[in-house]
């Protein structure tokens, strides 16, 4: 079963055609990694994804509901009805987190489920702190954002992106604002997530943790899908050009 | 005059200073926040229309506008002024002027919260107004206590304006006294109001600040 698929997104930043015509679907339990090089439309693709971007043309399906229609080279959005069911499908992580600075970590976490999923209040906070405990973070629910470390900061937002519930789950560079010796603690919760069969699609520079994590890489390159495939295949016998130069590059900085 | 008729006159002086105070800011709080919205309005109209509006009431005294709201229904539309109306003008030229300041301190502080918490709002599903009241609204708050505290100690020292379309506040009877009297007393007198009136105001605010400093 696909739970997202994009068909032929165009998106443009006045003249700068950022997105040219990327196709994509992400099967249920997949896991798919999008490298790419600075300013290659990445980022974009996310934002395009879940919408805080408009996107010029193209297809945008979560399951069987359709966000986006392409409709005489133009993309028109459904209903906002049909468009908060799509919504309540996705979660994104954030590069740089944007937790609420005055809500405290568990309300961080259970204040959307109450208020925009109407759910109990008793039955949100009792997944919310089973999230901090996966987490390992039990001992935080009532400490602030600001009283965290980054690592930490970042392990609650994927909590409460978590805490909804969605089908898919977006990662935007989600360790690219930590310290380098906090990068592993949130690879590991991405990892464990992968292992309980976790739809997710994670726009990373870490490739050797896309090797072992993603089930198919998407490198992408000048707004373009430029080689796609088996994570460990792309990344071992990359075979487009750009793609090779890409990644030696990459080990190059890394060394 | 006797010291205790002196005395009450004061004190119904601090009255009605105090009243002007406390009604200005429950109508200027919340219409400053209306004005600030219609001044960062989609709609052309609508943001110059308020630009123009905060321009206006922050470009010309606050004196010319109390008179101005005063006698301008006699002046303009010809409608005679009742004895109530004096009141009623100050409150309504104090809050329009204030509304006008409070609005700028609002949208100063509401662009100074992150696009990324519309943005984090925006995925984890909340509407506008929920996004607006429950992750923007407070943070701006934190935002401009000290801005607004600056304006609500001018306003209690701008109250005594109202003495220039002789409504009975503070200092338009320390005035009438101090003529009578030949006496300072009563300068000093509401000196020592005004003084102990914004003491109080920045202890309040301090309280309120420390209030909202759990959380950075
Ligand atoms: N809001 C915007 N307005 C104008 N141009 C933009 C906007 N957002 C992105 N761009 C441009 O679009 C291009 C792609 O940006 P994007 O952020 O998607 O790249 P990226 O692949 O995520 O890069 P990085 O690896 O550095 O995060 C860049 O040239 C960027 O300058
Ligand atoms: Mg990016």
């Amino acid at each position: 079963m696909e739970v997202l698929r994009i068909e032929h997104l165009k998106k443009s930043f006045g003249p700068l055609a950022v997105l040219q015509d990327i196709s994509l679907s992400v099967s249920q339990g997949e896991v798919v990694a999008i490298i790419g090089p600075s300013g290659s439309g990445k980022s974009t693709l996310l934002r395009c994804a879940t919408m805080l971007e408009t996107m010029d043309d193209g297809n945008l399906f979560y399951l069987d509901k359709q966000a986006v229609a392409s409709e005489n080279g133009q993309a028109v959005y459904a209903s906002p009805a049909v468009l908060k069911e799509c919504r309540a499908q996705f979660g994104l992580v954030f590069q740089n987190f944007n937790l609420f600075p005055h809500y405290s970590v568990l309300k961080n976490i259970i204040d959307a489920p109450i208020s925009v999923q109407k759910r109990k209040k008793e039955e949100a906070t009792a997944q919310a702190m089973d999230l901090l405990a996966r987490m390992g973070l039990q001992d935080k629910a009532n400490a602030y954002p600001y009283q965290l470390s980054g690592g930490q900061q970042q392990r609650v937002s994927i909590a409460r992106a978590l805490c909804l519930n969605p089908a898919i789950l977006f990662f935007d560079e989600p360790t690219s604002a930590l310290d380098p010796e906090l990068t592993g603690e949130i690879l590991k919760v991405i990892r464990d997530l992968a292992a309980e069969e976790m739809t997710m699609v994670i726009v990373t520079h870490e490739i050797d943790f896309a090797r072992h994590v993603a089930d198919r890489v998407v490198f992408i390159a000048d707004g373009q899908i430029v080689e796609q495939g088996d994570a460990k295949a792309l990344i071992d016998n990359p075979q487009n050009e750009r793609t090779k130069a890409f990644l030696r590059r990459l080990q190059r900085e890394e060394e | 005059m006797s010291f205790s008729v002196m005395l009450a006159q004061l004190v119904q002086g601090m009255l009605t200073s105090f009243e002007i105070f406390a009604l200005t800011l429950i109508f200027s709080l919340p219409l400053g926040l209306l004005v600030a919205f219609g001044r960062m309005s989609r709609f052309w109209l609508l943001r110059n229309i308020m630009r123009i509006y905060i321009s206006i009431m922050r470009g010309t005294p606050l004196m010319l506008q109390l008179l101005v709201v005063y006698f301008g229904p006699y002046y303009i539309f010809g409608i005679s002024i009742s004895a109530g109306y004096r009141f009623v003008a100050v409150i309504i030229a104090f809050s329009i002027n204030y509304a006008a300041y409070f609005a700028e301190i609002y949208r100063a502080g509401i662009e100074s919260i992150p696009v990324g918490q519309y943005e984090a709002a925006a995925v984890l599903g909340y509407s506008r107004s929920q996004t607006f009241f429950k992750i923007i609204f407070p943070q701006m708050v934190k935002h401009i206590l000290p801005p607004v505290t600056n304006e609500v100690i001018t306003l209690v020292k701008d109250t005594s304006l109202a003495f220039s379309i002789a409504v009975m506040e503070m200092f338009t009877i320390a005035k009438t006294i101090a003529s009578s009297q030949k006496s300072m007393l009563a300068y000093v007198a509401a000196g020592l109001f005004y003084y102990v009136f914004n003491f109080i105001v920045a202890t309040v605010m301090e309280a309120i600040e420390k209030k909202m400093s759990y959380y950075r």
